[in-house]
């Protein structure tokens, strides 16, 4: 038998610990899911002021083309769906590596620099991607995996608190990324430091990649300013679901086109006509001939619930799909889900009912976002 | 009658032979911010170990198992209006539901205040 992988931990798994965090497996790592603050108090304080997470787990890797002069990014669009040649400098978008079957590998974002582009995904899935993109594009482009921690700064307050350390991130808006240098606190070296202006939870906020060596003096930098709190993965999956964002493994999958994922703002109509990523003849069916299932909102009309893995039925009680990830929303004050529906059903208002512990609760279809995001677009 | 408690960390206070049910003050530390309750309807009959309540964190949902067996005399509504409580005051307010022993010997399984306490140092 093949030993099993060890349980990795991240450069900031002792400061999760002094800061009393408590550790769970996730993808791999040994992570916090929640501080004493909360799943609560930590997601309610991020939308009120800013929180900081460690997202060291998810892979980070540059693309570079083997020829001087060709363009990594057009090269990656053999991959996914996304406008990614069309990127101009420091500017990034999301989109999913696609399978020859139609549905999603990964979800990503990419961003470009010069020729180059700038990869960050899933935690999950990284080791796979990073085999996929670069077995499919040997002959043409180079992954280099880079071996980097990843924080988030989320929040309202976000913009304010990165000002002060990184004057460079004032000039981003939502969705563009620069490479700044930052000197460390004590006065010794300046490091670089790739500031994403994007995020996981529907606020303003950045996401800071930086040398492992260097990233607890930023995390404790950052937690030293007076509104910014260490937010861990609970509150990370309860805010990132109020602003209806897809968890990789759950809410999509190797089941779920784009088109089924209602993530068709991510793909062009020219890569629609190009038809020239995996699975884009199933997503042009799917986009023509319109879908079987489509990814919706769903709120409960009660006070319960409804996990992933709940039945959705239709009143008269005709199966209709499944939550794909459902819980309780502290900023919305009760309980929220997403899941698949047939088409038919998946107009804002249609009356469904979810399946909780054997009795029928009433829920409705819900245009999402649950709660307004609230991205800096300029 | 001082309480007794379950390894599935849940509390019981006898009165007559009518006792009243909620989670440690452990238990709620563990969930974290409750969310949801239900709580049984009156008038059902439980095994001891069977699904008796349910108490919703935001991260994840669990039951909370009948101790002893009987019949359900109360659920305590006041904690669907206001899960919270279980938080703020689980060794009393914060109780769960109240139930007619059908077999009192069922009481001497569980644990008395000092064994519970020693129970949870062993899972440190």
């Amino acid at each position: 038998m093949e030993p099993q992988n060890p349980i990795k931990r991240t450069p900031l798994y002792d400061l999760h610990l002094e800061l009393g965090g408590k550790i769970v497996p996730f993808a791999g790592y040994e992570m916090p899911v929640q501080y004493p603050l909360g799943v609560m108090g930590e997601h309610l304080h991020t939308r009120a002021k800013a929180g900081l997470f460690d997202v060291s787990h998810m892979g980070q890797a540059k693309l570079v083309a083997n020829k001087a002069g060709e363009d990594a990014a057009a090269l990656f669009e053999a991959l996914v769906p996304g406008g990614i040649q069309t990127l101009q400098e420091g500017r990034m978008r999301y989109t999913q590596l696609t399978h020859e079957t139609g549905g999603i590998r990964d979800d990503l974002m990419a961003t470009r620099f010069g020729d180059t582009l700038w990869l960050v995904v899933n935690a999950a899935c990284k080791d796979d991607d990073f085999m996929h993109i670069s077995s499919a594009l040997k002959e043409d482009a180079t992954l280099e995996i880079a071996d980097r921690a990843l924080l988030a700064l989320q929040g309202p307050a976000a913009g304010d608190v990165l000002a002060e350390l990184m004057p460079a991130s004032t000039d981003l808006i939502f969705m563009q990324a620069v490479w700044t240098s930052w000197s460390l606190p004590d006065g010794g070296e300046s490091v670089d430091v790739l500031v994403s202006r994007c995020g996981y939870t529907g606020e303003d906020g950045f996401e800071l990649s930086i040398a492992p060596e260097h990233a607890e003096i930023l995390a404790r930098t950052l937690l030293a300013h007076a509104d910014v709190e260490p937010i861990g993965l609970g509150a990370r999956d309860s805010l990132r679901l109020e602003a209806g964002l897809c968890l990789y493994g759950h809410d999509i999958d190797l089941t779920t086109s784009p088109a089924e994922a209602d993530l068709l703002w991510s793909v062009p109509k020219r890569r629609r006509a190009e038809a020239n990523f995996p699975g884009a003849e199933t997503l042009n069916q799917h986009i023509e001939a319109g879908v079987a299932k489509k990814r919706v909102g769903i709120l409960p009309e009660g006070r319960a619930p409804a996990r992933e893995g709940t039945a959705i039925e239709s009143l008269d009680g005709e199966p209709l799909g499944q939550i794909t990830s459902g819980g309780f929303g502290p900023t919305l004050g009760g309980p929220l889900a997403m899941g698949y529906v047939p088409a038919a059903f998946s107009q804002p208002d249609t009356q469904v009912q979810l399946i909780v512990r054997g009795k029928a609760l009433p829920a409705r279809v819900v245009a999402m976002p649950f709660v307004p995001q609230n991205y800096r677009k300029g | 009658m001082s309480k007794k408690y379950t390894k599935d960390h849940e509390w019981v206070q006898l009165d007559g032979d009518v006792a009243t049910v909620g989670i440690t003050d452990y238990a709620q530390s563990q969930l974290g911010d409750v969310v949801f309750v239900e709580v049984p309807e009156a008038g059902r009959q439980v095994g001891q170990g069977d699904d008796a309540a349910v108490v919703e964190s935001v991260k994840a949902a669990s039951e909370v198992y009948a101790p002893l067996s009987g019949e359900i005399v109360e659920g305590n509504g006041a904690l669907e209006d206001n899960p919270a409580m279980v938080n703020e005051d689980a060794d009393n307010q914060g109780w769960f539901f109240k139930l007619k022993l059908a077999d009192a010997s069922e009481l001497d399984g569980l644990m008395d205040e000092a064994a519970y306490a020693d129970f949870l140092k062993e899972l440190d």
